[in-house]
């Protein structure tokens, strides 16, 4: 045998490829397909219509205004984590690591009860705080707490294996220099990290506006007020009502795609910089 | 808007939910029926004529927000802290769960005529095109060659009636023994293959996603599926023996004590046994309560053999009998064959 390990004879290659692309045909292109067909059944403007109506445009809203707290929340919160465990050796740094991607592991709707169980009516803290007059759960600060802990360690897991890999050596130059902490970390740690964050935010917006398990045990589906977009894809499709599905779903892998984009061009550009390192 | 009192506390989200805020401000007050699954439709057109009714009446606006889910689910939401207004769901026991835990008087069912249910509903037999299966009532269904769909008994309100139904003829037939109804109902949920958690869900399994030869469904639900699935593809079958459903409505003291809407949420749950309401609920399939309006509409609903849940000793017995951990579902339901 004078063949190579790595090369197959070509008609195994070809039949690969083949079986690759269809397979991806079928898993990934048929779907949306679907989705955009049967959004489009009764035409653009029935399309256009549901859009309009006012759920839909609460169900978007509420989503865009769950993403804007817990996206922010997570990149901060991502940063200080991978900064603590990228840069430091210390006792539990494995048990921080291993709670940090907990979220990863537990099905979404434990992690929508566990809010249940904490703050329900019969929950830890409930009582206390519906007696107060605040309610966490079948409200949007439950949809905030879920969806934050479901898409937790996306930030801070881009960023550990990055910050591990780039070291401390120029920040410890910047503060040999005389450069305070925040100036090292505006001037040195955050530009070199800004495209691995980028990266980490945007995997985590595309969880947060997606998610469904989590928020839909937390969310008590009242109309208008606490269903975010892929509840109210559920709702409308089980109210017979396919074409506003359908759109909403359209909107949801709207927001795949571009997030596909975005992430492919950032995977180009960081690989274009770990190149120019080497 | 349950959130309110929280997003004022909490900067970042008040500047997020502002316009929301604003808004709700403006409005005299907001109800919040909890509803379960197949009543989507019915309160869509109750809550529009409601609110010009009050409108009408008081020149106050209100408005009336939904949540529609299987009925068990719905219960367990309310008793972990949902501020439902109102209950408006598949069962008594569901109702009894929240007045146990002191949600509600435990009088509550005497609070309104008719058992506080005003509208009723009966468990029917959906079948496809043509009936190809010839499933004609209750021994059909065992059959080798026969699937089912029917919704979880533990989520679902409907399939607890569903349940009782099936059983209901099991019981009357003659030298029926408690062994005997128990294996009719072993074989039956032999030939279910998956179990939704709400009505609406198994209509959609059975409709929408082409599953199972008979749906087990709320004769409105069927009535529903054949309106909008179009009428030539389904037809009902009506069994020989069924069951008088009462979903029952019911308001929540806690709730309206707290949050002051005691005296809207009691003119809503009235407003349901008015001329208006009831010709809406007999449009959307629901057997109204009103004699006049009944006769109106007698030709769609069939005089029927109807056992009641009195027959099964209440909902308190049949719950704990049939449906509570290591009842008879438990017994006879291993999922996966």
């Amino acid at each position: 045998m004078n063949r190579r390990a790595t090369q197959e004879s070509p008609a195994a290659r070809v039949a690969l490829v083949t079986l690759t692309i269809l397979l991806l045909l079928i898993l990934l292109l048929l779907p949306l397909v679907v989705v955009f067909s049967e959004a489009l059944m009764r035409g653009f403007g029935a399309m256009v219509d549901s859009l309009a109506e006012t759920d839909s445009i609460a169900a978007i809203r509420l989503t865009m205004i769950v993403a804007a707290v817990t996206v922010p929340l997570n990149a901060v919160c991502g940063v200080a984590a991978a900064w603590c465990i990228g840069r430091f050796r210390f006792p539990g740094r494995g048990l921080l690591v291993t709670l940090i991607e907990l979220p990863f592991s537990v099905s979404p709707v434990i992690s929508g009860l566990v809010w249940v169980l904490l703050f329900g009516a019969n929950g830890w803290l409930g009582p206390i705080l519906n007696r107060a007059g605040m309610h966490i759960i079948f409200a949007v600060p439950g949809l905030i707490l879920a969806t934050t802990f479901v898409t937790f360690p996306f930030v801070a897991r881009t960023l550990i294996p990055l910050m591990e890999h780039q070291g401390a050596a120029e920040e410890e130059a910047a503060l040999t220099l005389g450069a305070s902490g925040w100036q090292t970390f505006w001037r040195v740690t955050l530009p070199n990290i800004r495209w691995g964050l980028l990266y980490g935010v945007l995997l985590c917006n595309a969880r947060a506006m997606g998610e469904f398990g989590a928020v839909a045990v937390v969310s008590g589906h009242i109309r208008g007020q606490t269903m975010t977009m892929p509840l109210q894809v559920e709702a409308l499709f089980n109210d017979y009502d396919w074409v506003g599905a359908f759109t909403i779903a359209g909107l949801l892998s709207l927001l795949a795609l571009a997030t596909l984009a975005v992430k492919a061009s950032l995977e180009w550009r960081i690989g274009q910089r770990s190149e120019a390192l080497l | 808007m349950p959130y309110l009192a929280l997003s004022r506390r909490s900067l970042l989200a008040a500047a997020a939910v502002g316009p929301m805020a604003s808004a709700a401000f403006a409005a005299d007050a907001a109800l919040l029926n909890v509803s379960y699954d197949p009543t989507r439709e019915l309160y869509r057109d109750i809550n529009r004529a409601f609110i010009s009714e009050w409108k009408k009446k008081t020149g106050d606006r209100i408005t009336i927000n939904q949540s529609h889910a299987g009925s068990g689910a719905q219960a367990r939401a309310v008793l972990d802290g949902l501020q439902a207004d109102v209950v408006t769901l598949a069962l008594a026991a569901d109702i009894d769960a929240l007045a146990r835990r002191g949600l509600l008087a435990a009088d509550w069912q005497a609070r309104l005529p008719d058992n506080s249910s005003p509208t009723t509903s009966t468990i029917v037999l959906l079948v496809r095109k043509g009936n190809p299966k010839g499933i004609h009532d209750w021994p059909d269904l065992v059959r080798q060659d026969v699937a089912i769909v029917t919704p979880n008994p533990k989520t679902s309100g409907g399939a607890r009636w569903n349940f009782l139904a099936a059983l209901a003829w099991a019981q009357a037939q003659p030298n029926a023994k408690n062994e005997s109804t128990e294996e009719f109902m072993h074989l039956l949920f032999r030939r279910v293959p998956v179990l939704d958690t709400g009505a609406r869900g198994a209509t959609n399994s059975f409709a929408q996603r082409g599953l199972g030869d008979v749906l087990i469904a709320w004769e409105n639900e069927a009535w529903l599926a054949r309106k909008e699935f179009g009428a030539d593809e389904f037809s009902i079958v009506y069994p020989s023996i069924s069951i008088l459903a009462e979903p029952p409505v019911a308001m929540v003291d806690s709730v309206v004590d707290r949050k002051g809407t005691r005296a809207v949420a009691e003119a809503y749950l009235q407003f349901l046994y008015t001329r208006e309401a009831q010709e809406i609920a007999a449009k959307n399939y629901y057997r109204p309560r009103d004699p006049t309006v009944a006769a109106q509409y007698a030709e769609r609903y069939p005089a029927m053999r109807l056992v009641t849940i009195q027959d099964f000793g209440g909902w308190n017995t049949a719950q704990a009998a049939y449906f509570a951990d290591g009842g008879m579902f438990d017994r006879i339901f291993t999922p996966g064959r």
